[in-house]
């Protein structure tokens, strides 16, 4: 690399198809109950073709997070824009046009497709809603759309429920892709399918990402298939991030305790490996149960107005919530 | 040397819903001792489900199924006894632990009254010894502050503390063989960890069988002796779990282990 080339300002960098910020999510109070922060100040950019993986176990948040991007839920604060543009203070027209930017795949490719409409009719629902093709090609787009996952374009004419489970999936992934969107929101695309499905799924995710230049965000709670798929990773715990970092990083080198709790509790098909590990004694998770109460690492961050966030080496940084107490004194990897 | 707790052979189940017949279960023979645990791994369809069902002469939800072949539980055909016997079987010899514990406990009834019920039938305890019994239970498994918490009722439970109760009900009449279908699919991935434990510990402290029904190849690896693994209604491969992990003979042995995730290059 030329001297001038690394001298080059940071503008220079292709801007984020999607940049977020302090984005928050609040459930109200239920009867009885106090109101949830499902979502507390997410921070995070996804550049152009890249996969940002969010990982957490249920309840984390991930979900919500993913619909608030989407515009789906209500965002209580923070900023989301879309290829640079703000989308939470737009109108609900301006919206609608947006939409065709960013589409979403859920999780369960038995309930998302409605069991009445033939494929191709499922496929040509977009495309008319955004008005993306004239009457006289649609036939032409959804046979296109079919072929683009791997489909039999002579399957429009026929329903769901003649179709397998992997089939289905990539029937919604045809359907998100029909207006040529630049971003996706996976949301557990492929827990429901058998692990050969899975792997084909993600095949084609990954190859549609490089030919399409898709950006996707990749919600799930499964670590092993968010490693093969994301470029950078964040790992959520109670509403927040407490990790991110490039998928290496995060994986090879993980900093937060959470982290780590959550990769070592993943089973290994290695049966003599395996088993010694279940044989461990179980980790203490106590110091998951306050939020540690203030930084771990010392700092003032309400009174000098800081993010909670530390880090660790260029790209990966970790929150100073939720370590246990003990490693205040000397947390190894800072 | 006595025989194997449990013997299977040629065992055909067909089952019949309101649109099809189904060969679900094409002729397998296994068996499992009295001790070990064996995994048993396949694919949605593969009829690993329905295998385990079969043991108990339990048919899916809605469909009627016909049992061809042999079961043996110490020596005694399962497929000859009426049904009163099989009721007196299953739980107390044969109990099973399903993948989705909200549907398999009663949301109505206190976990209490759903552990005394079982321990009263098979065990004919009076209703004190039985809620006893039921603390003891609940505390085997890790429910904290079981005394108090045997009076809740399932919702109040999360996820994993109800999988940890169908397991506490499962074991609580000591049975020879515990099935356990997908007992960790719907559980994140920590909780997952906390079952496998308690699973593992409950069989090595209390000498029990182990059928461990499950499409993860990382589940079964630390948990069983034997590893059958099921295509299409047939026992394609069947070893001891290091030889199949590490020389898998059939190529859908090989599909199946090549297509797991991993988090690593290496195993680490």
């Amino acid at each position: 690399m030329s001297a001038p080339e690394m001298l080059r300002p940071p503008q220079d960098v292709p801007q984020p198809v999607l940049q977020v910020r302090d984005l928050s999510v609040l459930f109200p109070a239920r009867r009885g109950g106090v109101a949830v922060r499902a979502v507390e100040r997410l921070s995070f950019d996804i550049a152009p073709g890249q996969t940002l993986g969010l990982v957490g176990q249920s309840g984390s948040g991930k979900t919500t997070a993913g619909r608030a991007i989407l515009q789906l839920q209500k965002a209580d604060g923070g900023s989301v824009r879309l290829l640079g543009r703000e989308l939470t203070t737009m109108r609900a027209g301006e919206l609608r046009r947006m939409r065709r930017h960013m589409q979403f795949v859920q999780q369960n490719p038995y309930s998302s497709l409605h069991p009445r409409l033939t494929i191709g009719q499922v496929l040509s629902e977009p495309l008319q809603v955004h008005r993306a093709v004239p009457a006289n090609r649609m036939r032409e787009r959804v046979a296109e759309l079919l072929e683009l996952v791997n489909l039999d374009p002579a399957m429009m004419r026929r329903y769901p429920h003649e179709f397998s489970g992997g089939q289905r999936q990539r029937v919604v992934i045809a359907r998100a892709l029909a207006v040529n969107p630049d971003f996706l929101v996976c949301d557990e695309p492929v827990s429901a399918l058998d692990v050969r499905t899975q792997a084909q799924i993600v095949a084609l995710l990954q190859s549609l990402q490089e030919r399409l230049k898709l950006s996707y965000l990749f919600i799930a709670h499964d670590l092993a298939i968010v490693r093969e798929m994301a470029h950078r990773v964040a790992v959520m715990f109670r509403g927040r991030i407490v990790e991110m970092g490039t998928a290496d990083q995060v994986y090879e080198s993980p900093g937060h305790p959470y982290t780590r709790l959550l990769l070592d509790a993943v089973p290994v098909p290695d049966p003599a490996l395996q088993r010694e590990r279940l044989r461990r004694a179980p980790p203490d998770m106590r110091f998951l149960e306050g939020d540690g109460g203030g930084c771990i690492f010392g700092l003032d961050h309400a009174g000098a107005g800081t993010a909670e966030w530390h880090e660790l080496a260029e790209g990966h940084g970790v929150s100073c919530r939720y370590w246990p107490q003990k490693a205040a004194s000397a947390p190894g990897h800072i | 040397m006595t025989g194997p707790l449990l013997s299977v052979r040629d065992l055909a189940v067909t089952v019949t819903t309101r649109r099809e017949v189904v060969r679900a279960v094409r002729g397998i023979s296994f068996d499992i001792g009295a001790d070990e645990a064996v995994g048993f791994v396949g694919e949605s369809g593969s009829g690993k489900s329905i295998t385990a069902k079969a043991l108990m002469r339990l048919a899916p939800e809605g469909t009627a199924i016909a049992l061809t072949g042999s079961i043996a539980l110490r020596g005694q055909d399962i497929l000859g006894l009426g049904e009163a016997e099989m009721r007196g079987l299953r739980g107390r010899r044969i109990a099973m632990v399903f993948q989705d514990p909200m549907t398999s406990l009663n949301p109505v009834m206190s976990i209490g009254a759903q552990m005394g019920d079982m321990l009263r039938r098979h065990l004919a305890l009076s209703g004190r010894a039985a809620r006893e019994r039921g603390i003891e239970l609940l505390d085997l498994v890790g429910i904290p502050d079981a005394a108090r918490r045997i009076d809740d009722h399932p919702h109040q439970f999360s996820g994993g503390q109800r999988q940890r109760i169908l397991i506490a009900i499962a074991i609580s009449c000591e049975p020879d063989l515990l099935i356990a279908d997908e007992p960790t699919t719907a559980l994140d991935v920590t909780v997952q960890a906390q079952i496998l434990r308690l699973l593992l510990r409950l069989r090595e402290e209390r000498g029990m069988a182990l059928m461990l029904i499950t499409h993860d190849f990382g589940v079964v690896a630390g948990m069983v002796d034997r590893v059958n693994v099921m295509y299409r209604g047939e026992i394609v491969e069947s070893g001891p779990v290091g030889q199949v992990f590490a020389e898998p003979q059939h190529g859908y042995t090989r599909a199946l282990l090549d297509a797991v995730p991993r988090l690593q290059g290496t195993a680490g």
